[in-house]
């Protein structure tokens, strides 16, 4: 046989590759016009909010676009001295059309985040600016407030020429660039993101294993109990998926506080005295009472379907062949049921570590997660970009942590049901 | 081999899930040491649940069993020391064969290279030498039946159980490990109880066969026995093909009785008929009736053949004969200067000998 291999022909004289191909042509477009709404309806909905997103976090045309000129004038300023007339006649520019424009605030905010303190002065050079005469801004400038006498506030404004800036990343890992350029961390008593990330890590974790202590023999039982029982237990673990999540929480709000169902219940069977009752709200406990009720459902399901494929007949091999019930469990059932707890726990993990308002409600202050901050920044501070930052870095988490797991399980081992 | 006649023995035993339904009915059954036992039936006949009494994943509820003299009721399931191989294998999917085999020997704590020893011998009884590596999904069935006849073996149990381990396997492969678990049986003369619903499997491998019907044991024999000599009707319908005449008992003497079917009568066995005016079927095996008998037989009637059908090597004729259109007979093919052709009257004719009355439908 010649090493090339032969072309194949129909009956009909066309390559065989071709003729392949045309026959399925229609059907591939077929498929492919099916699943194009849907397609279109991901593009719109997943891809382009997230691209949005990314973009958000980064972007910082803001101030940009406020002070063209000025930037374009700060292009030959060392950041050493005072700038010269030139930048403050610049600024003074842009300045102008902004306060006719009524976007000062907005300058100010912005400029706020870099530095504070400009919100006050920017008020008071809004005011001084009606009177200013024309020719030796600096001067003029520079006597509606000794901060625009400073530096460092000048420093501050050119920082925020560019269009794109990483800044707000740093600021979710409670640091920043000084005014050298380097990028430190701030001062101790206002570092309050990294206690946050720590604590939804931890809560997330502690939540994952209270569910997965849990969920196993639910699921166990669920999976072996004859079928009139199991579905009626199933309605159970279910049942919380059909109240809202708001309910559920609220319920947990009436059983967990000091005058509620369970201290009362506490106290009377003397477990507490009436005068000291603990507090299982508005703190860390209630967070992981309120979770993991409410995730319940996402580790009994990925557990429930493995375990229902897992014939009784190998936990009877595995004792006929010697083992006690324990080593037939340990052995035999236990290995078979990890695809299910993979499953489960990343399910939940994932879960917990984006959740908001189960904590918002019954966390306290030292109950609440990175996501509750996130909100405060989407609805309070109104500082978009820096929420999405966060919401960027929480995904980044929780891709390394499906990564990991890929690492050490392997994707292809989970059941999702 | 000084050989126990009762080493399992089941005593009065009852077992019901429900409270309400007996599935085994007082059930007396010895199994000899070294023996090859089947239980045979139906599904729902309690076969099974005879087998998991045994193997101790369902407790008696009146009774007790023995095993090797010893009461086995309160004895957990891992401390029987029973090999047993189940309807799907069983096999842990997430080890390798050598490891699957080795989880006996494991848990018994076998050192090492004993153990490797063991699983050496074990495999090579299956023909699986050099599989030790593979993973039970990717076995064939066949190779996977095998992994779990050698697991079952491996730590040298007195007695192993077999739950239809040939259930799911197609029919040739079924026939080849039927002959394959036969001929280990017989090396190593371990002590074999089977559960199979399939007739062919029991008679080909079985020293005994246990029938079961409705919780009970309609009949303990031998394979010739039960096919040649059955005790009742259910044992004769379930066990061959088998054809049959329903009617009464007429005039009974000498080791024969005439039965009187509805617009004739026949000269049949008193197996299961006592006196004049019962009652019964007579059960006759289609081999044992011949067309134009060159010898004298008592029986010798006229039918009518109603179809013909080619098998290879035999051909079976269905024929009307005294009101039962169903009678059939297997002509072997050599036999071709017979004149089988459809619709021709033809005269059969048997001994009375073969034509076993036993209790009615």
């Amino acid at each position: 046989m010649s090493s090339e291999t032969k072309q194949i022909l129909t009956t009909d004289g066309i390559p065989l590759e071709v003729s392949l191909k045309k026959a399925e042509r229609k059907n591939k477009i077929k498929a492919f016009l099916l699943v194009a709404p849907l397609l279109f309806f991901l593009i719109i909905t997943y891809v382009f909010p997230i691209g949005d997103m990314l973009f958000r976090s980064v972007d910082d045309k803001m101030v940009t676009q406020m002070l063209p000129k000025t930037f374009k004038a700060m292009e030959n300023w060392d950041g050493q001295e005072l700038p010269e007339e030139e930048v403050f006649a610049a600024f003074h520019e842009d300045f102008i059309k902004l306060v006719e424009d009524k976007r000062e605030g907005k300058l100010s905010t912005q400029l706020n985040y870099t530095k504070n303190g400009f919100k006050s002065i920017i008020k008071k050079l809004r005011r001084a600016s009606k009177k200013f005469e024309e020719g030796n801004y600096k001067e003029q400038i520079m006597s509606v407030h000794k901060r625009w006498a400073d530096v460092e506030y000048w420093r501050a404004i050119q920082r925020r020429a560019p269009e794109f800036t990483g800044q707000k990343y740093l600021k979710g890992m409670d640091m920043y660039v000084n005014e050298e350029g380097k990028i430190v961390s701030v001062s101790e008593d206002r570092r309050i993101h990294r206690v946050l990330w720590l604590r939804t890590l931890e809560i997330a974790f502690f939540v994952t294993v209270f569910c997965f202590l849990m969920a196993y023999p639910i699921a166990h039982l669920l999976a072996t109990l004859p079928m009139k029982y199991s579905n009626l237990l199933m309605i159970c673990v279910l049942l919380p998926f059909w109240t809202s999540l708001l309910v559920r929480t609220a319920s947990w709000m009436i059983l967990l506080q000091q005058q509620g169902i369970v201290n009362d219940f506490f106290v009377g069977i003397g477990l507490v005295a009436d005068d000291n009752r603990p507090e299982m709200m508005y703190n860390k406990t209630g967070s992981y009472v309120a979770m993991t009720q409410i995730l319940l459902p996402f580790m009994v399901l990925p557990l429930y379907s493995v375990m229902k494929t897992i014939s009784p007949s190998l936990m009877r091999a595995g004792k006929s062949l010697g083992g006690t019930p324990f080593v037939a469990f340990w052995k035999v059932y236990f290995p078979l049921t990890i695809p299910g707890i993979g499953a489960g726990c990343l399910l939940v993990f994932i879960l917990a570590i984006g959740y908001y308002i189960t904590p918002a409600l019954v966390g306290g202050a030292s109950g609440t997660l990175i996501s509750n901050q996130i909100a405060f920044h989407m609805k309070s501070t109104l500082d978009w970009s820096f929420a999405s930052a966060m919401g960027l870095m929480l995904l980044t988490g929780v891709l390394v942590i499906y990564w990991l797991y890929n690492k050490i399980v392997g994707i292809d081992n989970i059941k999702l049901g | 081999m000084a050989s126990k006649k009762d080493f399992v023995k089941f005593d009065k035993v009852d077992k019901s899930y429900d409270g309400k339904v007996l599935v085994v009915k007082d059930l007396q059954l010895d199994i000899a040491e070294g023996e090859f036992i089947t239980m045979l039936g139906p599904s729902g006949s309690g076969k099974t649940t005879c087998l998991m009494m045994l193997a101790g994943f369902e407790t008696p509820t009146n009774g007790e069993i023995y095993l090797d003299g010893k009461a086995i009721s309160s004895i957990p399931p891992h401390k029987r020391g029973i090999g047993m191989v189940f309807q799907n294998y069983a096999l842990f999917p997430h080890m390798t064969v050598y490891e699957n085999l080795a989880f006996p020997l494991r848990v018994r704590k076998i050192p090492k290279d004993e153990a490797d020893k063991k699983i050496d011998k074990a495999l090579s009884m299956v023909s699986l030498q050099g599989f030790a590596a593979r993973m039970p999904g990717q076995l064939s069935g066949g190779q996977q039946q095998r992994v779990a006849v050698a697991r079952s073996l491996v730590f040298d149990p007195q007695l192993v159980l077999m739950d239809e381990p040939l259930g799911a396997l197609d029919k040739n492969l079924r026939e080849s490990m039927q002959y394959e678990i036969k001929h280990i049986h017989e090396s190593i003369g371990v002590t074999v109880v089977y559960v199979t619903h399939d007739q062919s499997e029991a008679l080909t491998m079985s020293n005994r066969i246990a029938v079961f019907n409705d919780g009970k044991v309609q009949q303990l024999s031998s394979p010739d026995e039960l096919y040649e000599k059955p005790v009742n009707s259910f044992v004769a319908e379930f066990i061959g093909e088998n054809n049959t005449f329903g009617g009464e008992v007429s005039d009974i003497s000498g080791g024969k009785c005439k039965v009187k079917l509805a617009n004739a009568e026949i000269l049949a066995n008193p197996i299961s008929v006592k006196g004049k005016g019962e009652r019964t079927t007579v059960s006759l095996r289609p081999e044992r009736a011949l067309i134009n008998p060159s010898t004298k037989m008592d029986n010798l009637h006229k039918g009518k053949i109603e179809e013909v059908i080619y098998h290879g090597d035999h051909t079976r004729v269905r024929i009307n004969l005294l009101g039962n259109p169903e009678f059939i007979l297997k002509v072997p093919n050599s036999s071709s200067n017979l004149d089988i052709k459809l619709g021709n009257e033809i005269n059969i004719g048997w001994n009375s000998d073969d034509a076993r009355a036993l209790d009615p439908k």
